[in-house]
């Protein structure tokens, strides 16, 4: 399979994506997470002045599949939450890198993006998982 | 073919019972309890009857086919349990009696009591929690008193393996406590050089660990020795998730593997109806660490008079539920345990186990098993991915394995193997259900191949067809309720 993914962002492990604009980071999911989860039909978000922390926790992505948490890629405080969401989950299948954004976060530590992959690494990581969950 | 809803079948007028004239004076209810719009279907008794005949008909259960839900272990319930739950001096008993009047049934309740500790080798057994994830969080709220006794306030970390049921880490967070996933390594156990540096991690504020093992990959945990003895040297203690017991009935014993504690579920290993035919019943087997924080009432006999009493330990979390537990359950369970004996239960685990492996042996080549290389326990995990049918995933196939009769094993579960299909066949199935189900599965990979719409379009032989799951997610009606026509 081949899936989209966005130049312009860093990814984790877990399959989220972070993207710098300006002083604000806008994190969402991968188009292979939205892949793995199916059809999305809920989305639980943290409230606007949340602190996240790299690795933990932001909220849950549900599918008829699966519920499965969503671990923000960087630390901040969440500065903007996509509320139109809660109405459209589908988004998330139909446009991972634009309109079903979840959080923009204001960075705490922008060293941390150290630890997150660009889009060509990422992409090697996709296939790697790919190859090992036998598809 | 569908069946009506009982509201399209109401007729204003129609009832299915009258009642003989009052012969006592009316009291009208009080002021704002009448409600007008009530709206009640109105139907005769034959309308009323065959329409939840045709409803039963149409439920698909143990009695009427083959069930490899993965990880529920739909086994086969013996009938004399039920001939058990119904012996009057059992069926009759209300809660509130005396101890005196009740002797026999708290002489069941202590034998079980004991039977289980002695299965799971453990110092004591509650047999008050409602159902396994009731048990996980009775175990998991002893182990935290426990520490906090110990004065260890500051522990408030679990470990969590991700090849464990979704309850366990549910049960962390309903307990308060914070979860760490573990991951698992190539083999399919917990990945003991991240376990080892997330113990380092957390070791102060580590309440402990709960293993589900066999784990949801349907294997034994090669390291589980290990595993425990590392938490218990932070200071932790192992929380055994024992859903997958049916594997290892008189083989192994948790308590003997240093597990803390660990619920049964009565409803799967020991037979006692599941699902919508419960209730459940979760028994708690503790270590002597934890055994004066079980729930109470236990049952024990007094030294002085030799008669049972009810007992509550001394620095017990409390009651978990009201009265004793499910205790009609509990009476099957025993049915169950004593009907098989010692030597009969290493049996069922051994026919269970022997069951999984034929399976996996004949799906093999036919659709990947990521740890197929390895012998399984009581079930494993397939694949629905083809190699030549690439549209194909395994829903489509769940659903076609319907129109050949069986009810389709667990899909999507566990999360860490893509498109998973988890088989359990259990110890009382057949070689030729077996066969026949294999022989389903294979044929089932052909038509994907070369009719793949058939697959995507199943079931065609269910009473109704593919259900829209996004709509029935996303859009919800709980209450239909319309007015009589």
């Amino acid at each position: 399979m081949s899936y989209k993914y966005d130049s312009q962002a860093r990814y984790a492990r877990s399959h989220e994506w972070a993207r710098l604009e300006g002083n604000v980071a806008v994190i969402g999911v991968s188009d292979y997470a939205q892949h793995l989860l199916s059809d999305v039909v809920y989305v639980d978000l943290p409230e606007p002045g949340d602190m996240l922390k790299q690795g933990e926790s932001l909220g849950t992505v549900e599918s008829v599949k699966a519920a499965e948490d969503a671990y923000s890629p960087l630390s901040g405080e969440v500065i903007e939450v996509n509320a139109a969401l809660e109405d459209h989950p589908e988004w998330i299948n139909e446009d991972p890198y634009g309109k079903a954004w979840l959080v923009k976060i204001r960075p705490t530590d922008l060293s941390e993006l150290d630890n997150l992959m660009d889009a060509a690494a990422y992409e090697a990581f996709v296939i790697e998982e790919e190859e090992k969950g036998g598809h | 073919m569908g069946e009506p809803l009982i509201y399209e079948i109401c007729r204003a007028g129609r009832c299915a019972v009258s009642l003989p004239e009052c012969d006592v004076p009316e009291t009208p209810l009080p002021e704002g309890c009448v409600r007008e719009d009530l709206p009640l279907p109105e139907v005769a008794e034959v309308d009323l009857v065959r329409h939840y005949i045709r409803l039963s008909q149409m439920n698909y259960a143990i009695d009427t086919g083959f069930y490899p839900l993965g990880s529920c272990t739909m086994k086969y319930n013996p009938k004399v349990n039920e001939v058990a739950a119904r012996i009057p001096g059992f069926a009759t008993l209300h809660p509130l009696q005396p101890e005196a009047s009740i002797q026999g049934a708290m002489g069941l309740m202590l034998e079980l009591q004991e039977m289980l500790a002695e299965i799971g080798g453990f110092a004591g057994v509650t047999l008050q929690p409602a159902a396994g994830a009731h048990g996980e969080l009775t175990g998991v709220l002893m182990m935290r008193k426990c520490l906090h006794d110990r004065g260890e306030c500051e522990r408030n970390v679990i470990l969590v393996p991700d090849s464990a049921h979704g309850t366990n880490p549910a049960t962390t967070s309903m307990s308060g406590l914070k979860v760490v996933e573990v991951p698992s390594d190539r083999r399919g156990n917990v990945d003991m050089a991240v376990l080892r540096s997330l113990i380092a991690q957390h070791g102060s504020r580590l309440v402990g660990l709960m293993l589900t093992n066999p784990n949801t990959l349907g294997l034994f945990d090669e390291n589980v020795v290990e595993i425990i003895q590392l938490v218990h040297e932070a200071g932790g203690l192992v929380y055994g998730d024992g859903a997958n017991f049916n594997a290892i009935l008189g083989i192994v014993r948790p308590g003997d593997l240093g597990f803390d504690v660990m619920h049964y579920n009565l409803h799967k290993t020991f037979s006692t109806p599941h699902g919508g035919g419960g209730p459940g019943a979760g028994a708690v087997g503790v270590s002597a660490t934890l055994v004066d924080y079980l729930p109470g009432p236990i049952v024990q006999r007094g030294e002085a008079d030799g008669l049972l009493h009810w007992y509550m330990p001394p620095k017990s979390i409390g009651r978990v539920k009201a009265f004793y537990g499910n205790f009609s359950v509990l009476v099957r369970a025993y049915t169950y345990i004593r009907m098989h004996g010692a030597e009969g239960l290493r049996q069922v685990s051994e026919n269970a186990v022997l069951n999984a492996n034929y399976l996996q042996a004949r799906l093999r080549g036919v659709y990947p098993i990521p740890h197929g290389d390895r012998t399984c326990m009581h079930e494993f995990v397939a694949q629905g991915i083809l190699r030549d049918a690439p549209g194909i995933r395994t829903m489509d196939i769940a659903k076609r394995l319907m129109d050949y009769g069986f009810h389709p094993p667990t899909v999507y579960f566990p999360l860490i193997v893509p498109e998973a299909l988890m088989i359990e066949p259990t110890e009382t199935e057949s070689k030729e259900t077996l066969d026949a189900f294999a022989d389903a599965l294979i044929h089932i990979a052909e038509e994907a191949r070369t009719d793949p719409d058939l697959l995507r379009s199943a079931p065609h032989h269910a009473p109704v067809k593919r259900l829209d799951e996004v709509k029935a997610a996303k859009d919800l009606i709980l209450c239909y309720a319309p007015g009589c026509e």
